[in-house]
């Protein structure tokens, strides 16, 4: 499998850009670009060590540890797993959840929605898009856009804690919570509790409008180049609701091709395996999931708010309905392709988030008291959810002994895997060409990445921000120069 | 009204001695000391800024490998650094988050940092890490006690 600037024809004669970040317990990514005599970009490779180990550690475990052990895995997203692992193993035991357990567990989704994408928007991409992709490091972080815009930034702080306080009043605990347990879940809301989450609900929808409103005047203000920056096509998949409705809990798997047209709807995702395989290559730890049918090079696939916005056929919340169809009609749906997209993308799923928070808590299932179900049991179960950075699988098969025996996660980050280098390509040809690496040229590249919101924290949001080493080497592997920046932003060059 | 001394330690209990934060939490939590709180998570983002608020004292816990052992212990102040990322803020960087919206100063504030050797997922605490974190939680009795 090659794609266009994957792999160089001549590898052996170009000169070799390193990007290598490094990172304390999350993974960490690299960036290759081969140059050739003319500097001209020949090649282009972002290799991630993925989280290694997941299925080790899960192995050998009762399956109902499964669900609160799973949050360690990553502290980025672990309601994303907790519910994930929650519904494999729901199917394991054959349950149809409870309308109070389910809705519950909607909550607390939504509640882990709203905070992340508040998180990404305002803190980690906002100084990207409002000081601009090769404005100085110093001021590009969030206290930079505390300075510049304080009212933002607070909003972005309080959304995000008021996702965080849904999900301790749903899941039981800030972190390491027990909420959802397989088969239902141990705790619904007190009325209390109910009150408090209510109170503020209305604010946040406020907010989230702002900020659909933010991004939509920055794309206004720069159409031209947000719609160019690290554009390319490809195929789409997500969940979506029976009906075509946006539901990131639930649904059946709907992919689409480039050009917009169904490739398949509805199908069961305990069979996913039927439809997704997992490439590997040589040059990357990390694996290339594809749709077999289309085999591994024009399988891949995109993933994620970008995706799922454009992928249902509408979102069952008016305010963010509406958004989304500005989104889609918008300079001809030119945003909707593009990379930066997903900025946009991400924040009609905060409105849509916001909104059905909202909904669940004027819903008096939320403060019922028939919290689990119970059916046959079967050997095996796959739970999919629509995590804040796309679709995320969890697929167990239990012994008669209770314990784990096998267990396969396929997570948002490695589904965009390709779409991710496909990214970098396209900045990159976009971008660098000469002899020498800048500090605003690798700007660019950490922009592509970060509008994928990836889930190895410390390797992709962290870039320029976390040490980062340029080389440029030679075939022979002789260092010809290098960037350095460290953990304070401060770049050297040798 | 807020335990006018806080105690926050972060880290992923399941990836070695990055527990040593969320352990030494553990083991002041135990001690069931008035007028304290504690609180974890697994890296320290913005809104741990509206943590600090309404405290007399602070101290921020995590493990290091930087740090000299046992555990080195130092006042901080806010600082505009650059070293955050999205997921792992300095607590500089959060009491500046703080001092930003809140137009004033956190309470003073110590980071205890915990001298640590691995973060391997799925791996318990070292035995060396496990010393440090007793006579880092010894420390802690003191410095409470002495702000009493």
């Amino acid at each position: 499998m090659a794609f266009e600037l994957e792999t160089a024809t001549n590898a052996e004669a170009l000169r070799r850009v390193a990007i290598e970040p490094v990172s304390r317990v999350e993974g960490h990514g690299k960036v290759t670009i081969l140059l050739d005599d003319d500097n001209k970009v020949h090649q282009v490779r972002l290799h991630i060590v993925e989280f290694r180990g997941f299925e080790r550690f899960i192995q050998g475990r009762p399956y109902w540890e499964v669900p609160v052990m799973v949050q360690r895995l990553c502290g980025i997203c672990p309601v994303s797993h907790h519910l994930a692992a929650s519904k494999a193993l729901d199917m394991m035991l054959g349950v149809k959840l409870t309308p109070t357990a389910e809705k519950i567990r909607r909550l607390m989704h939504y509640g882990q929605i709203l905070q992340s994408h508040a998180l990404h928007f305002f803190h980690l991409s906002s100084p990207d898009l409002l000081f601009g992709f090769g404005s100085d490091v110093a001021t590009r972080n969030v206290v930079g856009v505390i300075a510049a815009a304080p009212e933002v930034a607070k909003k972005g702080v309080l959304l995000r804690k008021y996702g965080q306080e849904v999900i301790r009043l749903t899941a039981g605990k800030r972190v390491h919570g027990t909420g959802s347990v397989p088969g239902g879940v141990n705790k619904s809301l007190s009325a209390e509790e109910r009150e408090l989450l209510q109170k503020d609900i209305y604010q946040m929808i406020a907010w989230s409008r702002e900020a659909v409103g933010i991004i939509k005047g920055l794309f206004e203000k720069n159409l031209a180049e947000y719609n160019r920056f690290g554009r390319f096509d490809a195929h789409g998949m997500s969940l979506v609701r029976a009906d075509g409705a946006m539901d990131l809990y639930h649904g059946g798997l709907r992919a689409r091709d480039k050009s917009g047209d169904i490739i398949f709807d509805q199908f069961d995702y305990g069979r996913y395996w039927e439809k997704i395989g997992e490439d590997v290559k040589p040059w990357s730890y990390m694996k290339f999931p594809f749709m077999k049918h289309l085999g591994p090079d024009d399988g891949w696939y995109r993933v994620g708010p970008l995706t799922r916005v454009s992928n249902c056929d509408f979102i069952p919340t008016p305010l963010a309905d509406a958004e989304r169809k500005e989104f889609l009609a918008y300079d001809a749906g030119r945003p909707a392709g593009s990379t930066l997209g997903y900025h946009w993308a991400r924040m009609i799923e905060m409105l849509h988030a916001a909104e059905m928070i909202k909904e669940l808590l004027h819903d008096d299932d939320i403060t019922g008291t028939d919290l689990m179900a119970t059916g046959t049991r079967q050997e095996r179960g796959v739970g999919v959810i629509e995590a804040p950075r796309g679709t995320l699988i969890h697929h167990y098969r239990v012994g008669e002994d209770d314990l784990v025996t096998r267990a396969n996660l396929i997570v948002s980050t490695t589904h965009n895997n390709q779409a991710m280098n496909e990214s970098i390509r396209q900045v990159a040809k976009q971008y660098l060409d000469g002899k020498e690496v800048t500090e605003g040229l690798l700007n660019h590249i950490e922009v592509a990445i970060r509008c994928f919101d990836p889930c190895l924290s410390c390797a992709t949001h962290a870039l320029g921000q976390m040490p980062l080493e340029v080389e440029l080497l030679d075939a022979e592997g002789t260092q010809l120069s290098r960037m350095q920046k460290d953990a304070r932003g401060i770049c050297t060059a040798e | 009204m807020k335990a006018p001394i806080l105690i926050f330690g972060w880290g992923n209990p399941s990836r070695g001695d990055d527990a040593l934060g969320p352990l030494f939490v553990e083991r002041i939590e135990a001690l069931n000391l008035p007028g304290v709180e504690c609180l974890t998570d697994f890296q320290l983002q913005v809104e741990h800024a509206l943590d600090l608020h309404g405290r007399q004292r602070i101290l921020f816990v995590d493990a290091s490998v930087d740090a000299p052992a046992p555990f080195s212990a130092e006042r901080i102040e806010a600082e505009k650094d650059d070293s955050f990322t999205t997921h792992a803020m300095t607590p500089q960087s959060v009491l500046q988050v703080y001092r930003d919206l809140e137009d004033d100063d956190a309470a003073p504030t110590w980071l205890l940092a915990i001298r640590a050797e691995t973060f391997e997922l799925g791996e318990p605490p070292t035995a060396t890490a496990l010393a440090n974190l007793d006579a880092a939680v010894e420390w802690a009795r003191d410095w409470i006690v002495a702000l009493k």
